[in-house]
């Protein structure tokens, strides 16, 4: 558990961010033919973007009005698929603290990717700036490949064909990695995974990210639940963010060998 | 055109409630911020919110599940991941293996 050896620096943090920025970002011409070919105009297309900013919300309500649903139907869908953005916010509002227009702005870019790219930094400072570049160069370059991809329809070719979806998946694991190094957290990843890949056939698009979150989550309390309460605060603090001396946090070692369950 | 009018209020009224959502979620006060209870599901949120997007990401196509170029360029990562190589190396190389593999 000495997961400062390998503390990333503020150039690092940006260059990952960007990296996912740009993987995430080119689906935006996916979306941007999609929405047309489902019906919608160009400026519809392009306002679900810079508006609702929600990538499975915003396919999902293209979904609908494809199918010929109403668009009171498909707005109601998008809405359930973006209420996991709002869990999201409470678990990055502890490393923002953000306040007043800045929060407002914040808000919008509350996304799976500058969620996934913030809280799984070790210091709030990183945490800050994986969330902003990975938000904001996301909302960039969606809004942007959302026009073009509206405009050439589906002349420009798939993401997909560049390798860009397995480049998210990678990007995901390898933040993911650093984290696996106890059991308890190890239990958890592979609840999040299994109840995941269980639920995509039965729900929604976006839907099974919350729900394999959620129980993951909630096995992952049960599995500390025997930790008082200042334990697990301790253990969980950021270094960075402690009034900390120069002593070294040996007592990590003593605990890992009584095991955390 | 009263359909697509009918469109534009779901447009911006989803758009709205999409946004209302996120601002609820960073708006949570201090005090429940502060809680040890907040802070242990704060702290497990990132691990398994990973392992289900990284699941999603991979295996799911729409509402399907499927094996296909992913599978492999992931295995690439966990490969590189294991031999310590950089994070854009990683995600770089996991592109690369996908779009050989569609290639072939």
């Amino acid at each position: 558990m000495s997961p400062e050896a390998a503390e990333p620096t503020d150039r690092g943090v940006v260059v990952d961010s960007l990296g996912v920025g740009l993987a995430t970002g080119a689906y935006g011409i996916s979306f941007g033919a999609i929405g047309t070919a489902s019906g919608l105009t160009l400026a519809q297309t392009c306002v679900l973007s810079l508006l609702m900013f929600s990538g499975a919300s915003q396919f999902a309500f293209a979904g609908v009005v494809a199918s010929g649903g109403n668009p009171v139907t498909g707005g109601v869908t998008a809405v359930l698929l973006g209420s996991r953005n709002m869990f999201y916010g409470l678990g990055m509002a502890p490393r923002l603290r953000v306040h007043g227009w800045r929060r407002l702005l914040a808000a919008h870019v509350v996304i799976d990717e500058s969620t996934a790219m913030g809280v799984a930094r070790e210091s709030d400072r990183h945490a800050r700036i994986g969330f902003y570049v990975t938000g904001t160069s996301i909302f960039v370059l969606w809004n942007l490949m959302t026009f073009v991809g509206a405009l050439a329809g589906n002349a420009l070719g798939d993401p997909r064909t560049y390798g860009l979806d397995a480049a998210v998946g990678a990007a995901f694991l390898a933040l993911l990695w650093p984290r696996l190094t106890a059991w308890p957290q190890r239990i958890v990843a592979a609840i999040g995974a299994l109840v995941a890949i269980g639920a995509v056939p039965l729900t929604p698009a976006g839907a099974p990210i919350i729900i394999g979150g959620a129980i993951a989550v909630a096995a992952g309390l049960w599995l500390t639940r025997g930790e008082s309460d200042a334990e697990i605060t301790d253990a969980l603090e950021h270094p960075a963010d402690q009034h900390h001396h120069d002593r070294p946090h040996s007592r990590d070692d003593t605990r890992d060998e009584r095991g955390g369950s | 055109m009263t359909g697509s009018s009918a469109v534009w209020w779901g447009v911006i009224g989803a758009s709205l409630a999409c946004y209302g959502l996120k601002l609820a979620g960073l708006s949570v006060p201090d005090r429940v911020l502060e809680h040890p209870m907040t802070v242990r599901v704060a702290n497990l949120i990132p691990v398994g919110l990973l392992g289900a997007l990284i699941a999603v990401q991979v295996f799911a196509t729409g509402q399907a599940l499927a094996l296909d170029a992913r599978v492999v360029g992931l295995g690439v990562a966990v490969l590189l991941l294991v031999a310590r190589a950089p994070f854009l190396v990683v995600v770089g190389a996991a592109a690369l293996t996908a779009a050989l593999v569609r290639l072939l």
